[in-house]
This record gives structure tokens, C-alpha cells and sequence, in this order.
């Protein structure tokens, strides 16, 4: 049925019948490019959305001291909360459901940082080692701070990678020693940071040797944990247990939301993710619906094409052609259109997403837009398969009839 | 070749039944150049698609070169076509988008001949027919006689036994037919069964053998000596020059074969009374 004969053939009436030809390929080439457009304008806001919180893990919460507002247990507003690592602790153990944690112990102003000639100054994060998951700090050399190092008060450090580039240049960073506001620890890491370009800057010391090293004695500026897969309802439960530990242990009303804020990630991620799935659907909806237009197009036009070959079809009966391969004719034709056109379409809308990621240069709310080529090709099999079902029952309709009433058709 | 007992068909149009074929029996040899005459609604179309398998008949009984025709299946109808029948019609019927020599080709198409050797019968058949020169155009660059010896080497490409054709000069003028009638005498010459389907009595004169339908009957079947086109040209174009007698003859033939009562001239056909060169 396939032979190149019978191609030949399709080739020929395909040349010759050129509008029809092109009203059939049009109809699936823009059906399959509209698709195309909006999947992967849709996965391009996706991932504008995705690329907002690529910088910390978003199933987390975060917790910051303020100052209180409001009166409580006959203490006045406008006391300073300061958490301490008894306040880390009791979090970290008592809310349940929490994963990795870290407390974050601000050294105030950036410090003078040195290896032998090189000198820079730059910000210190003091942390415990569940931060790394926190920040999604990714290690590429060495390592990242551990418990050790945090219960032998250890003067380890890691680098940012800018970090490490100033200092040290070409050199091998670890387990050279770096003098940090005049003390001296030893590298033990470097990291890369997703995030903007400052959280390469950083360099993360663990929280005990820091408080110890510069004054901070117990204090604690924020408690970060995640919630693992806790749903949104949990990671609420979650940060209420938080806030009503910490409201007991400074004493201030735990409806008090300038005393501390908790910031929940997990609530923040949710509601963009709703928003992320409402476009998917909206995209979804119009990609079928457009799909249908194609279908509905293509369908109509082979009906057309075989009411229009009638005649044909029954000349060619009049000289020995089987009903079988007028079918053929009418499907194999349809199909060879359908699947060039829908080719076409999708290398069309493919370069069209293409312009549009260069022509958007890394906007925050649309990025990379790309389309899943499952999809795309799964749209075009659809389109050539309507086309074939679309051309199939007419032109076995035609094919049945006996020629002398398919001449009879002027 | 050709054996008809007692065929029927009818057909229903709305409410009403038309009887078109009442019972005919027939037989055509092998190498026969036959005319089928009658009038409009005789039933000599439904008769020659019935032949060429284009129809169906009701009941009765349809030979061809020994095989029964009865209930065939369009496949197997396709089939018999392709192998025993070449097709000409009143209006070509060539397929607009190809040109003389594809359209030619078509038949070997279906019979799977390959595409070098379709090509090179189908020029061989168009020289045969004066037109090797027009291979590459299209139906609609040619004129009508052109357009109709087209067809008749597409009937014959695939080397049929039998040849039908279907008023195939009624859409021609006189000097137009005159060519197509020597071809498809040349084709009987061949070896060919050709059965011609008409309403001019011209034509039907060129044949060796003229069938009368009437009312779905065989009302007349008689052998003649065929008349050479070469000779009838003198008629044609006498009857068209001299005014008055004979021009207004030539309508009154025409018109007289679309009544009934043309039956009665069947022996006597009015060409010829009239004197022959030869």
C-alpha cells in the first residue's frame, strides 16, 4: 500500500491541487504553532515563577525577631525580642514536623577579610549545617560546615565563589587559612548560590564559633527550618506552634505580629503555585480549543476535498481502481499533508518561542519558555489522525458508490 | 465475449420504480464492432454500464469472456474492469490535473505496471492516436477530438477485450467524429470488441453490427457493412453545404431518433437511401 509508486502518485495530485493542499496544511500548521506558542509561553511563565524562589527552599519558614506592639502580662510595647539558642533549640525539637533547621547569627557591617596579600570585605552568615538545604547553598568544593564544627567551636569557613575567586585566584582554597576581622580560620568549602550575585558573597562560619569568636554569645537573629512535605494547613500549624514557643518564652501576646515575623515560605510557594496551575489550565484549555479548531478545520476540508473528487474518484473506478486504494489515495494524501503541515507548525512555534526567550532578555515573571516535545508531537498525531478519520469515512463513502454516479457528479 | 439473458434493472426514483431494462438478451462475439442505438430513456446508457460493470443489473444473467458478472463486489468489479474493459465517454472524462500521457497511464497505474514502463505504453498509445506530440499537455490545452482520441488511448492502453463507448461523438463536430470513428474502427481492426453507444445514425452506420433499443427491449439487431468515415465525410459535409432537402434532414434524423416511433425506420436507415460514392 506504502509503495513509492502509490507515493508518486499522492505527490502528483498534491502538487497539482494546490489550495487544497494548503487550506488542509494550514489548518493543522497553525493549530500545532498556536499550540506550540502557548504551551511554551505558558511553561516560560512557569518558569518565571519557579525562578522566584530558586534561591531558598520553598517548603520553609523563617522566623525574625521585632519588637513588640501591643501590651502583654503587664509588660509595655516596644520591647526588643531577642532569640537566643535556647529559642533555636526548643523550636528545632518541639514544633513538629520540622526537618532541617538553622539559626542565623548576624555579625553586624561586613568584616575585613585576608589571605596573605589579598584583602576584601565581605558579609558573615553564621549557621548550623541544616542551612545549607535552607539557602539551597550547593558545595562545589570541599565541604559544608558540619557538627563538628559546631560542637568543637571549630574555626572552619566556607567561600562563596566570589569569594574564593578574590582571594585566592587560582589557588586551591581548601584548608588554607584566611584571617576573618583579624582571626584566623581555615577553609573547608566552596559553594555556589543560585541567587542573585550577592549570595555569592557570603561566608558562612558555623553559628557557635561565631558567637563565641565575635561577641555574640547566645544570641540568635533568625530560626529558619523546613517543613518537609508538610501540606499548607501543617506548615500553618507549624508556624503557630512556633510563634506560641517563642511568645512564651519572651512573653509577649502571640498575636502580636510585629513581635516576630514568620515568614511561611510554604503558604507563599502554595498560592503561586495555584496561580502557576490556574495558567497551565487556561493554557490547556485554549491549546484544545484551538486543537478542536484545527481538527474541525481539517475535517471540513477533506470533507470538501472528497465531495470535490468525486468525479475523479470515479473515473479512476472506471479504469480498474479498487474502492480499497481510493481510500488509500484519500487517507495517505491526507495524512502526508497533515504530518508535513504539522511538522512544519511545530518547528514554526519552536522558533517562535525561541525569538521570544531572546526578545525577553531573563525577565523575572517569564523565562525559558520551552515545549515539551511529547506534547507538540502528541498534538500533531492528533491532528493528522483527525484528518485521516476526517477523510476516511467520505472517501469510503466515494469509493462505495458505484462510478457511474460518481461520473454522473460534474 | 459478451452474453446478456434476460437482464433486468430498475431503477427507483422517489416513489416510483422505472423498469429500464426489460429483459435483454445478447450476444457479442470477439473482434465485433457493435452500435447501440435508441432514444433517450431506451435504456442504452444503463446498458452499457451494466456492461462495464459501472452498474448493477437486477436479475438475469451477464457473462464476460466466460465468467459470471452476477453480484460482484466493487473490489472484484475494479478488477474486471481493469482487465477486460476500457472506458470511452461522451465528456472524456480525463483527470484535469494530469496531463495526455499521465491520464493515459492511469489504467497500467491500477493494473501495477511500474511508473517507466506505464509511461512508455502510454506514449506508444498516443502515437497510435496521432498525438505523441501533445503528451505533455494538459486536458484542458487540448480540444475536444484531441481531448477524446486522449481518452480512447487511455481505454485502450491496458489492451482491453472490450472497448465501450458512451456517445463518444457527442460532444464532437462532424469532421471530429469522423476521426474518432476511424480510430475505433482501427481499435476492432485489433482485435478489440468495441460496442459504441449512440444516437447518430451516422455513426451507428460506421459499425458492423446495429442493435435497437427500445423501451428497454431489443427492438432490431442487424448486421450492415460498415460505412468507411472517409466516405461519410461527403455526406456529412454535402448534407451541411446544399441548403435545402438534405440540411433539413439532418435535424429531422436527430430529433426522429428521440421518439419512439424510430423503431419503425430500423431497417431502413435514412443514410443509406441515399446514393454512396462507393
Amino acid at each position: 500500500m506504502m509503495s513509492f509508486d502509490a507515493w508518486q502518485e499522492i505527490f502528483d495530485t498534491v502538487k497539482h491541487n494546490k489550495l487544497r493542499t494548503f487550506l488542509t496544511g494550514f489548518a493543522v500548521a497553525w493549530g500545532i504553532f498556536m499550540l506550540v506558542v502557548l504551551l511554551g509561553s505558558g511553561r516560560g511563565l512557569e518558569h518565571g515563577v519557579d525562578y522566584q524562589f530558586r534561591d531558598d527552599a520553598v517548603n520553609s519558614i523563617w522566623v525574625s525577631s521585632g519588637q513588640t506592639s501591643v501590651p502583654y502580662k503587664g509588660l509595655q510595647p516596644g520591647r526588643d525580642v531577642r532569640f537566643d539558642n535556647q529559642d533555636y533549640d526548643e523550636v528545632r525539637t518541639r514544633v513538629p514536623g520540622v526537618e532541617y533547621s538553622s539559626a542565623r547569627y548576624w555579625i553586624f557591617g561586613s568584616q575585613q577579610v585576608n589571605y596573605k596579600n589579598e584583602n576584601g570585605s565581605y558579609s558573615i552568615r553564621a549557621v548550623h549545617p541544616g542551612h545549607q538545604v535552607l539557602e539551597r547553598t550547593k558545595v562545589i568544593q570541599g565541604r559544608y560546615l558540619n557538627e563538628f564544627d559546631l560542637r568543637q567551636f571549630r574555626k572552619s569557613a566556607v567561600l562563596g565563589t566570589l569569594v574564593a575567586a578574590a582571594l585566592f585566584r587560582d589557588e586551591d582554597p581548601i584548608g588554607k587559612e584566611i584571617r576573618i576581622g583579624g582571626i584566623s580560620f581555615k577553609v573547608v568549602g566552596v559553594f555556589d548560590d543560585e541567587g542573585n550575585e550577592r549570595e555569592r558573597e557570603f561566608i558562612y562560619l558555623p553559628i557557635s564559633t561565631a558567637q563565641r569568636t565575635f561577641n555574640g554569645a547566645n544570641r540568635v537573629n533568625q530560626i529558619l527550618y523546613t517543613t518537609g512535605d508538610a501540606s499548607l494547613a501543617k506548615s500553618e500549624e507549624m508556624a503557630g506552634a512556633t510563634r506560641r514557643i517563642l511568645s512564651v518564652n519572651h512573653t509577649f501576646d502571640p498575636e502580636d505580629q510585629r513581635a516576630i515575623y514568620v515568614n511561611n515560605n510554604v503558604e507563599n510557594y502554595q498560592k503561586i503555585v495555584a496561580l502557576t496551575s490556574a495558567i497551565r489550565i487556561f493554557v490547556w484549555v485554549v491549546g484544545i480549543g484551538t486543537l478542536l479548531a484545527g481538527v474541525v478545520g481539517v475535517s471540513n476540508i477533506m470533507l470538501v476535498a472528497v465531495r470535490e473528487r468525486t468525479r475523479e474518484i470515479g473515473i479512476r473506478k472506471a479504469l480498474g481502481a479498487t474502492p480499497g486504494s481510493i481510500v488509500s489515495l484519500v487517507l495517505q494524501e491526507s495524512v502526508l499533508i497533515t504530518t508535513v503541515a504539522g511538522y512544519a507548525g511545530l518547528v514554526l512555534g519552536v522558533l517562535v518561542l525561541e525569538g521570544l526567550a531572546k526578545a525577553i532578555p531573563d525577565a523575572a515573571f517569564f523565562r525559558n519558555p520551552q515545549v515539551d516535545i511529547r506534547v507538540a508531537i502528541s498534538a500533531t498525531v492528533l491532528l493528522v489522525v483527525a484528518g485521516a478519520v476526517a477523510g476516511f469515512f467520505p472517501a469510503r463513502r466515494a469509493a462505495a458508490i458505484r462510478p457511474i454516479e460518481a461520473l454522473r457528479d460534474e | 465475449m459478451i452474453r446478456l439473458r434476460n437482464l433486468h434493472k430498475s431503477y427507483t426514483i422517489g416513489r416510483n420504480r422505472l423498469h429500464v431494462l426489460k429483459g435483454i438478451d445478447l450476444d457479442i462475439g470477439a473482434r465485433e464492432l457493435v452500435a447501440v442505438m435508441g432514444a433517450s430513456g431506451s435504456g442504452k446508457s444503463t446498458l452499457m454500464n451494466i456492461l462495464g460493470l459501472l452498474d448493477r443489473f437486477d436479475d438475469g444473467e451477464y457473462t464476460l469472456d466466460g465468467v459470471g458478472m452476477g453480484d460482484l463486489s466493487e473490489t472484484r468489479a475494479a478488477q474486471y474492469r481493469s482487465q477486460y474493459i476500457g472506458f470511452v465517454f461522451q465528456s472524456f472524462h480525463l483527470i484535469p490535473f494530469k496531463n495526455a500521457v499521465e491520464n493515459v497511464a492511469l489504467p497500467l497505474y491500477y493494473q501495477g505496471v511500474p511508473r517507466k514502463d506505464r509511461n512508455e505504453r502510454a506514449m506508444t498509445y498516443l502515437e497510435k492516436v496521432g498525438l505523441a506530440d501533445r503528451a505533455e499537455h494538459l486536458p484542458s490545452e487540448l480540444s475536444g477530438g484531441q481531448q477524446q482520441r486522449v481518452a480512447i488511448a487511455r481505454a485502450l492502453v491496458a489492451q482491453p477485450k472490450l472497448l465501450l463507448a458512451d456517445e463518444p461523438t457527442g460532444a464532437l463536430d462532424s469532421a471530429t467524429s469522423r476521426d474518432v470513428m476511424k480510430v475505433l474502427q482501427a481499435v476492432q481492426n485489433d482485435g478489440v470488441s468495441v460496442v459504441i453507444i449512440t444516437h447518430e445514425r451516422d455513426i451507428a452506420h460506421m459499425t458492423d453490427r446495429l442493435i435497437h433499443l427500445v423501451d428497454g427491449r431489443i427492438a432490431g439487431d442487424s448486421r450492415q457493412r460498415r460505412l468507411n468515415p472517409d466516405d461519410v465525410v461527403v455526406e456529412i459535409e454535402a448534407r451541411d453545404e446544399p441548403p435545402v432537402p438534405q440540411s433539413a434532414a439532418s435535424p429531422a434524423t436527430i430529433g426522429m431518433a428521440g421518439t419512439p416511433g424510430t423503431s419503425g425506420s430500423v431497417g431502413t436507415p435514412a443514410i443509406a437511401a441515399e446514393p454512396s460514392p462507393g
